[in-house]
């Protein structure tokens, strides 16, 4: 057993840091404030600028051949790039989605010349990608999806509505899913498109968190039209399609967030219970060191699927694990913060509650982790059938074509 | 990167289960639970044969000097099959101890004879309730003798020798005393897991050789208590496993309602959790394996980590079995109160989770201090 790069990993590691520190600064790690708020226009200027600079230097899409602009590299470079990338301060996520889950789809489907016109420019950061699958009634079951594709002479005409659509009204593309024949079970009547996000047809409304800020969107199709030329796979094939999307979204890398067990640390030993400091408290020193032995147990799972990986093996649904935990503890963390304050445990005033009220900002924004990217529910499932073995549920569904299911008021 | 054991250990690992498949089926178990003997030697010798007591022995005194990931590798498929015999209390305890502390000569005396199989020996810490405390240690040595009760002794009806925690004018000291001396009387104690042998002993001026130097005996047990969390860990990782595999085969199998109950999404849920408690205590335990081996500063806030989470996954892995199985996992019959036996046990072996949380606590408060 040993944590040390191999010599190849290691010569690329020193290649990501030679680029990263004379193009970025190095993080400070601070309790200042870490409100969880919206991506504005000037923070997306930023990203592209830093995404191009990557481009350039061949640190953008390690993984993807050379044709496309890739390095042609492995999954364990870019991991590494991530681990490095981390350390700096610089803009991310805006791309996650397009470069993660979109251009490789893209990849997969479309044709020479559109893979020409549009994967240079996403990987440059010149253009954003969206995906377009959730809708108000096909949440955890997105394949109950309505948007409705007709076809017409050489067009499809789409209406309909999306939802939860992160980046949508600073995208220019989406990758879009529609239900193409009602008339046959469901999964089979669905057929993808790449769409303008600027076309007649397409509204953006932002969505009003609970937690105050608007990551996502609605999205309203009205007559949209789609060439067919933008089709994805045949019609009826979206849900391949589909998978192969979602498929990449397992492979993103978790993210950590604020309040850690570290500043649940430096919490309790600012805060005082009973006349002593918190941490000196059994019931406190039992619950910090549940969420140590949780923290460290994902770090080292991580590290144990890192290996798999640096020896060529794809990661499996064991990649569940993580996201399950860590949603589950952050509100948990955040809500056990607030329980040390006591009276004053819901006051959100960053100037008067410790840690700028970082634990309050998270008890707000943390319910959507357990719901984004796939419910606690829905891993879990995910981890009982793919992992474990377990049978699948019964499915009223199956056999039956998608107009004629019951479909409830909500 | 290479988180991952040594192609020599998963050999190693493979040799041990088709060699516990055979040598420990669940009726060897039930043998010891059902008081038929206090451990299984047949098992024991066989286990001594394969070279496993002197695992990581240095070979200078007979051992095999593979070191201590293969030891941890051993203790996994011993925790998985429940192994009815006195390996911890040997070999993490009472082996350790006299590698930690012993002198030269003590080493050559003992250690030889317990790769062989030949002399069971255990740990005389625990005197009724409580966590590992120096205060919590009454036994008096003086004058080469020592006086005391101790309670549970772990393989304490079968021990030959014991490495007993008691006070002497220096402070806490260590001592060997051989059990089968005048002076010691022994009585089984019945346990919420009879596979395990545990005794009262009661010392009154038995015979006692100093084991290591005056006035660090305490620092000494809390050393030897971190390493044996690892190997623990370990044991308990395997026992979840088991538990875990046991309650899925189950869950597939079994029909109600028409269909597998496997199928049930809170069969699903429940053994969902049971599978990421174990592969959190798995990682973890791979990590304390690691400091174990490497000797790393690392070390005591692993351990006690890796204790942490593998105790928790034993206990829900062994439980929840239980509740899949139903009405049939209440019998006796059925093996599943075998491994929720041993859950409870285990966890309160080395002290409780309360001892082990503040273990962990304590460390991350030196290490920020630092």
């Amino acid at each position: 057993m040993d944590f040390d790069d191999t010599p190849e990993e290691a010569a690329f590691r020193a290649e990501a840091r030679a680029f990263l520190g004379s193009h970025a600064t190095r993080k400070q790690r601070s309790s200042g404030a870490l409100r969880y708020g919206d991506t504005d226009a000037a923070e997306v200027e930023r990203a592209k600028a830093w995404q191009a600079k990557k481009a350039d230097a061949g640190f953008a899409g390690i993984t993807w051949q050379k044709a496309w602009g890739g390095r042609g590299g492995t999954q364990m470079q870019q991991i590494i790039w991530n681990q490095e990338e981390a350390e700096y301060e610089v803009p991310h996520n805006v791309f996650l989605i397009g470069l993660g889950m979109c251009i490789p789809t893209m990849i997969a489907y479309a044709g020479a010349e559109q893979l020409q016109r549009y994967v240079r420019p996403a990987l440059r950061g010149e253009e954003i990608w969206c995906q377009l699958f959730s809708e108000p009634a096909a949440g955890s079951d997105v394949a109950g999806l309505r948007t409705r594709a007709e076809k017409r002479g050489d067009e499809w005409v789409i209406n309909g509505q999306k939802i939860w659509t992160s980046g949508a009204h600073y995208s220019d593309y989406g990758l879009l899913l529609t239900r193409s024949d009602p008339g046959v079970q469901k999964h089979a009547g669905l057929t993808a498109f790449f769409i303008d996000m600027r076309a007649p047809g397409v509204e953006v409304r932002p969505i009003h968190q609970m937690s105050g800020a608007s990551n996502f969107n609605e999205v309203f199709f009205t007559d949209l039209r789609v060439p067919d030329s933008q089709r994805l796979g045949t019609p009826g094939q979206g849900w391949k399609v589909a998978i192969t999307t979602l498929m990449n979204e397992r492979l993103a890398v978790g993210e950590i967030r604020r309040p850690d067990l570290q500043d649940l640390i430096e919490l309790a030993r600012s805060v005082e219970l009973d006349g002593r400091p918190a941490i000196a408290d059994p019931s406190v020193r039992g619950r910090i060191a549940d969420w140590h032995a949780k923290s460290q147990g994902l770090t080292y799972t991580r590290l144990r699927i890192l290996t798999a990986l640096s020896r060529g093996t794809t990661p499996g649904p064991e990649n569940s694990i993580a996201k399950v935990v860590n949603a589950a503890k952050l509100q948990d963390i955040a809500s056990f913060g607030m329980d040390l304050l006591g009276m004053a445990g819901g006051v959100m005033d960053p100037e008067l509650v410790p840690m700028h009220a970082m634990f309050q900002d998270a008890l707000l924004s943390s319910p959507s982790h357990r719901i984004a990217g796939g419910t606690d529910e829905i891993l879990r499932n995910i981890i009982a059938e793919r992992v474990l073995g377990l049978p699948g549920d019964v499915r009223v569904d199956k056999d039956v074509a998608f107009n004629q299911l019951p479909s409830g008021s909500r | 990167m290479n988180f991952d054991f040594s192609d020599d250990s998963k050999l190693l690992r493979e040799q041990a289960q088709r060699f516990l498949r055979e040598q420990c089926p669940p009726k060897t178990v039930r043998h010891v639970l059902e008081g038929h003997a206090p451990y299984s030697p047949d098992l024991w010798r066989a286990m001594a044969g394969m070279g496993w007591l002197g695992a990581a022995v240095p070979e200078r005194y007979d051992g095999a000097g593979l070191g201590y990931e293969a030891l941890c590798v051993l203790a996994e498929e011993l925790g998985r099959v429940l192994a009815p015999v006195p390996f911890a209390s040997t070999v993490y305890l009472a082996a350790e101890a006299i590698l930690a502390a012993g002198s030269e000569a003590q080493k050559r005396e003992y250690l030889p004879r317990i790769v062989r199989g030949e002399l069971i020996a255990t740990l005389a810490l625990a005197e009724g309730a409580g966590e590992p405390r120096e205060a919590g240690v009454r036994a008096r040595l003086s004058d080469g003798r020592v006086t005391g009760s101790k309670w549970p002794v772990p393989d304490g009806s079968i021990a030959q020798l014991a490495v007993v925690v008691a006070q002497d004018a220096t402070g806490l000291a260590l001592a060997l005393v051989d059990l089968t001396a005048p002076g010691v009387i022994r009585a089984v104690l019945p346990m919420v897991d009879p596979s395990r042998d545990h005794a009262k002993i009661e010392f009154d001026n038995a015979p006692a050789t100093p084991l290591g130097a005056p006035g660090q005996g305490w620092e000494t047990v809390r050393r030897l208590l971190d390493r044996a969390a690892v190997l623990t860990a370990f044991e308990q990782v395997g026992g979840a496993g088991a538990s875990l595999e046991m309650a899925t085969a189950y869950a597939k199998e079994r029909f109600a309602f028409g269909r597998p109950i496997g199928s049930f999404q809170a069969i699903k849920h429940k053994l969902a959790d049971v599978y990421v408690a174990t592969e959190l205590a798995r990682s973890n335990a791979y990590y304390a394996a690691w400091a174990l081996s490497a000797d790393a500063a690392e070390l005591p806030l692993a351990a006690a980590t890796a204790r942490v989470s593998a105790t928790d996954a034993f206990f829900v892995a062994a439980k929840e079995n239980i509740q899949v199985h139903g009405g049939a996992g209440f019998t006796w019959d059925y093996d599943c109160h075998l491994f929720y036996r041993r859950a409870k046990l285990l966890a309160l072996s080395l002290g409780s989770q309360r001892y082990w949380k503040d273990r962990v606590v304590a460390e991350l408060e030196t290490r920020n201090a630092a």
